[in-house]
C-alpha cells in the first residue's frame, strides 16, 4: 500500500464513524459538532483529488459558515428535544432498509461500469488550472449563466431568510 | 494510486449515510444534517470524475462550485424557516409541521 492509500483508508473511517454520529447521535450540538469533523475529511479528500482549491472552499463555506449556522440553529431551538425521547422515527428500520437498498444497487451499477477501477492521469499544467477555472466561470461560452443564477440564487435565498427569520414586530 | 473506486463506493456510503438520517431522525434540523452529507458525497463524486475522467475539462469544477452555493442557499433558508416554526408553535419536530397538511 502506498502512503497515500494509508491517508485515504484512515480519513475514509474516520469520516464515516462522523457521519454515523452525525445520523445518530442523541445531542443535536454533538450532531453537529460530528458533522464538523464529518467536513474535515471530505476536505481531506479533495486535497487527495488533487483539487486543493475546493479544500479550501469546503473549509471556508462548509465548516466556517454551514457548520456554525448549524451549532445556533441548534442552539436557538434547544429546550425542545434536548436529550430526552426518541430521536428517531417509530419506522427507523424501514429508512436503514431504504438506504441500504440504494447502496447495494449503487454498488452493483458501479461494479459493472468498466471504468470502475481507472487510474487517475497525471495532470497538465498544474499552476494554470485555478486560473482557468475562474476565467471557465465568467467566460460567455461556457459557465457564466449558471454562474450568475447561482448569485442570484443566493442574493434571493439570503434575503428570503432574513425576511422569514427576522422578527416581525407589530 | 488510488483507484476512482474507493472514492465512488465512499461517496455511496456517505450517501446513505445522509439519506438514513433524512429518513429517520425527527429533529428537523438534524434533517438538514443529512441533506449536507449527501450534497458533500455528491461533490466528492462530482471532483473525483473530474480528476480521473477528464481532468482537461472544467465541467466538473464548476458544478462542484454550484453545489457550493446551492448548499450554502438551501441551509440559510432551511434553518430561517426552522427557527420561524420554532418560534410559533415551539417545536423543531417534523412530525408537528403539519400547517399546511390538506
Amino acid at each position: 500500500m502506498t502512503p497515500e492509500q494509508i491517508i485515504f483508508l484512515i480519513v475514509a473511517v474516520v469520516t464515516l464513524v462522523a457521519g454515523v454520529s452525525v445520523v445518530t447521535s442523541r445531542n443535536l450540538i454533538h450532531s453537529a459538532l460530528w458533522l464538523i469533523l464529518a467536513l474535515f475529511g471530505v476536505a481531506v479528500f479533495y486535497v487527495l483529488l488533487e483539487a486543493g482549491f475546493f479544500a479550501v472552499i469546503q473549509v471556508i463555506v462548509y465548516i466556517g459558515a454551514i457548520a456554525i449556522l448549524f451549532i445556533f440553529a441548534s442552539m436557538l431551538t434547544r429546550r425542545v428535544m434536548q436529550d430526552t425521547g426518541h430521536q428517531s422515527n417509530k419506522n427507523w428500520w424501514l429508512g436503514a432498509l431504504i438506504a441500504f437498498g440504494l447502496l447495494v444497487g449503487i454498488t452493483l451499477v458501479l461494479v459493472n461500469w468498466q471504468g470502475f477501477t481507472s487510474l487517475a492521469p497525471v495532470l497538465a499544467n498544474q499552476s494554470e488550472r485555478l486560473s482557468q477555472l475562474g476565467l471557465a466561470l465568467v467566460s460567455p461560452d461556457l459557465y457564466v449563466l449558471p454562474f450568475e443564477l447561482a448569485s442570484v440564487l443566493l442574493v434571493a435565498a439570503m434575503i428570503g431568510a432574513i425576511f422569514v427569520a427576522g422578527e416581525k414586530k407589530q | 494510486m488510488i483507484p476512482l473506486s474507493w472514492y465512488l463506493i465512499f461517496a455511496a456510503i456517505l450517501f446513505c449515510i445522509g439519506l438514513y438520517g433524512v429518513l429517520v431522525r425527527k429533529n428537523a434540523i438534524a434533517i438538514l444534517m443529512g441533506i449536507e452529507l449527501m450534497l458533500n458525497s455528491v461533490n466528492i463524486n462530482l471532483i473525483a470524475f473530474w480528476r480521473y475522467r477528464s481532468p482537461d475539462g472544467i465541467a466538473g469544477q464548476a458544478f462542484a462550485i454550484i453545489v457550493f452555493a446551492v448548499a450554502a442557499a438551501e441551509v440559510a433558508v432551511g434553518l430561517a424557516l426552522i427557527i420561524s416554526i420554532y418560534r410559533r408553535r415551539s417545536s423543531v419536530v417534523a412530525d408537528d409541521m403539519n400547517l399546511m397538511k390538506w
